[in-house]
């Protein structure tokens, strides 16, 4: 087989690439570097003073208790949202794909919520959660409940993870979706023939089928909870109450934005941008190991 | 006809040409925070400005919320093109004050000018806020609110209350009343570490921190941790348990709770009045905020809450022309007098505050004189003038942090408090690093 590519030049390869190559400079590493730089100076808001201070910002860092348990809080609400964004997008994507009256207005109606901003999400949750107003709120309370995400963790937590998961069911239920259409129908009819009942198929066939796709979405699920959820938490609670919801993405916003500490700030970043590398490294280097294209 | 249109266009740009005059109209950017009517006032306020002169034109804009503002300024001013105006909320006043070279104080920029200008023709208590310890104001006040306990007066008859609390026992006793007809609420309260805190201590005449709250310096220390602030919270920890007391939030996110009818008493900001005629549909007042009668000399007087103008330095000396002019505007006592009936904030001039008064304003709306008269109330000390902390709006949300900690029971009154005021402290030492130099 033919596994050359056909350019015979050196120079057009190298020209066809430079557009994407240049938007990675630019956008990407350019930025990272500027935090990398940011990391290890101490700076006023206004940039009227800088003190270069090396690794004094780090070391400030791993010394507030605050800082680790943002990280414990940002792998709860992780580990959260993937796992029930995958398994609901997964359920609903099966369910869909059934022959069935109808289907393609089923099916639309599961993409809408994508289209939603997050921050809208989390006001539409608030309307319905808040205590006191919201009808879901209020339900709760009628019912024994005593729903209180303003004051409660637990329940703040429940509020950010429900908006998480309901804006990113969407994505997870769409590419589910096309996974499934991409199985070969034979394949399953074999298997149904041979008298294969619905759950076994699922789990000897279908799902073994769908790991690249289900390890595609496990990696921008977990891009998407660490970096995406910002808006949601500053709309929904703001970190709140006492740190409950306080993910690493929304303190580094926090330190950086509100408080205006660049060096803290851009050193959050660093660590974050680290333990984000690590975990896409370890994900391909042991869980694709399980995938079969 | 085409040609014939064309033909007229350019007769009005030639005429337009002509009637321009031969010097430059100088920009001024003005970038602020309003919403909604406020909005509609400071463009008004431009307008006004713009067509009472040829000189000089200021161009409002819109940039999001206080912190926004801040922060596009910040980023504008890193960027080299920082506008003339900004208008910058009450707890970024020592963010901007530390930034030398970056601002230019209004009493510097005033005097430059030859524009008269009388500090003392101010209201103390909202002077007091944006000037050095000397008393040299740094910049200009425009939209100022206090903080007011809103009462709902059917709740209250309701609950067998016979007047309004004054002070804190009282409204705790009143509290556990209201709460036995409002089955989630008796009393609540909105940006809770202005209100408890901050309005708390000046109202009692305590410090918050040390070195007159920091407007001596930025070597401050907090000092909020005292028994008398713990009475406070221990007191709302303990009305917590059964929804007596109901925490709404850290912001204002919560006075729905108040209109509703649902709390029927609430703690926040006398600029909340607006939307209370809009959507209260009950017979409601405001009172000064409470106190513990056995402190001495209590209640002493309220601090503000809203927003100056800051001047931003490096712009050229027309620039500053028209700013000084714009604020001799500004301080006009029948501009004043229109801004505080029109927007609901505070007429920051002693003229208009009289003016207002004899006119008869306030037997119309009194409740539009509750936060006046709580300013007022004594004239200002080290302790009730105002506070300056470093980073003041993020340590709101390290204070709330601590408070919400006490209230869902997690720690004591007394531990949260002494958490705030070291973490507190820890953020004043970093801002201190980078304001000395």
């Amino acid at each position: 087989m033919e596994n050359r590519a056909i350019f015979s030049g050196k120079l057009l390869p190298y020209l066809l690439i430079l557009p994407q190559l240049a938007v990675s400079l630019i956008f990407f590493y350019w930025p990272a570097l500027q935090a990398l730089q940011q990391s290890f100076l101490v700076q006023d808001a206004f940039g009227l003073s800088t003190e270069f201070v090396w690794f004094e910002n780090y070391i400030n860092l791993l010394q507030t208790p605050e800082y680790y348990h943002a990280i414990a809080v940002t792998f709860v609400f992780s580990a959260l949202v993937a796992f029930f964004s995958l398994t609901i997008g997964l359920l609903l994507a099966v369910m869909a794909n059934r022959n069935i009256r109808g289907v393609q207005i089923y099916r639309t109606f599961l993409i809408v919520p994508y289209a939603v901003a997050p921050a809208v999400a989390s006001v539409l949750f608030i309307f319905m959660f808040q205590p006191g107003l919201g009808m879901i709120a209020r339900a709760l309370q009628r019912n024994g409940i005593d729903w209180n995400p303003v004051l409660n963790g637990t329940h703040a937590m429940i509020l950010v993870v429900v908006v998480a998961v309901w804006n990113q069911i969407s994505y997870n239920f769409l590419f589910f979706l096309a996974g499934l259409q991409a199985i070969p129908r034979s394949v399953i009819e074999a298997a149904a023939i041979d008298g294969a009942k619905p759950m076994r198929r699922f789990w000897t066939i279908i799902f073994p089928l769908l790991s690249p796709t289900t390890f595609f979405l496990i990696i921008v699920n977990i891009t998407y909870v660490f970096f995406n959820t910002l808006g949601i938490i500053d709309t929904a609670t703001g970190g709140g109450p006492n740190g409950a919801t306080q993910t690493l993405v929304y303190k580094v916003f926090q330190d950086g934005k509100v408080g205006t500490d660049l060096g803290g700030s851009a050193a959050q970043s660093v660590i974050l941008m680290v333990i984000v590398v690590a975990l896409t490294a370890f994900q391909f280097r042991y869980v694709e190991k399980k995938v079969h294209y | 006809m085409a040609l014939r249109q064309l033909g007229a266009a350019a007769a009005v740009a030639a005429t337009l040409a002509l009637a321009t005059p031969a010097h430059a109209v100088t920009e001024i950017q003005w970038w602020h925070a309003m919403t909604g009517p406020n909005n509609d006032v400071v463009v008004k306020l431009a307008n006004d400005f713009n067509a009472s002169q040829n000189d000089y034109k200021i161009v409002p804009s819109f940039k999001g919320s206080y912190a926004d503002v801040l922060n596009a300024g910040i980023a504008a001013f890193r960027a080299g093109n920082a506008p003339g105006i900004m208008q910058v909320f009450e707890v970024g006043t020592a963010t901007m004050m530390a930034a030398k070279g970056a601002v230019k104080p209004v009493s510097e920029l005033m005097k430059e000018q030859g524009e008269s200008f009388d500090p003392k023709s101010y209201l103390p208590a909202i002077t007091g806020y944006y000037s050095t310890s000397k008393g040299d104001m740094l910049s200009f006040p425009f939209n100022s609110s206090s903080m007011v306990m809103w009462i709902n007066l059917d709740a209250l008859k309701k609950a067998d209350i016979a007047e309004p609390p004054k002070t804190w026992p009282e409204v705790f006793a009143d509290a556990r009343k209201l709460h036995a007809t409002s089955p989630t609420c008796g009393f609540s309260s909105s940006w809770i570490t202005w209100g408890l805190i901050e309005q708390f201590s000046a109202w009692h005449n305590v410090p918050i921190g040390s070195k007159g709250n920091g407007l001596d310096g930025f070597d401050t220390v907090l000092a909020f941790n005292t028994p008398l602030q713990t009475k406070l919270l221990e007191g709302l920890v303990d009305l917590q348990k059964d929804k007596s007391y109901d925490y709404s939030g850290r912001t204002n996110t919560g006075e729905g709770r108040f209109t509703s009818g649902e709390c029927p008493m609430y703690m926040t900001s006398s600029a909340f009045y607006p939307n209370v005629k809009a959507n209260a549909k009950f017979t409601y007042t405001a009172v000064p905020m409470p106190y513990f009668p056995d402190v001495n000399g209590a209640p002493q007087n309220s601090i503000i809450g809203g927003a100056s103008l800051w001047v931003m330095g490096g712009k050229t000396p027309e620039e500053y022309k028209g700013i000084a002019k714009f604020f001799t505007f500004l301080s006009d006592t029948d501009r004043q007098v229109y801004l505080h009936e029109v927007s609901g904030y505070l007429p920051i001039t002693k003229a208009a505050y009289d003016k207002t008064k004899t006119s008869g304003f306030y037997d119309k709306n009194p409740i539009l004189e509750v936060p006046l008269k709580e300013l007022t109330n004594k004239p200002p000390t080290e302790n009730s003038r105002g506070l300056r902390f470093g980073g003041m709006v993020q340590m709101r949300d390290v204070w709330s942090e601590e408070i919400e900690a006490a209230l869902a029971g997690k720690k004591s009154a007394k531990e949260a408090l002494d958490a705030a005021v070291s973490r507190g402290n820890a953020m004043l030492r970093q801002f201190e690093r980078t304001a000395a130099k």
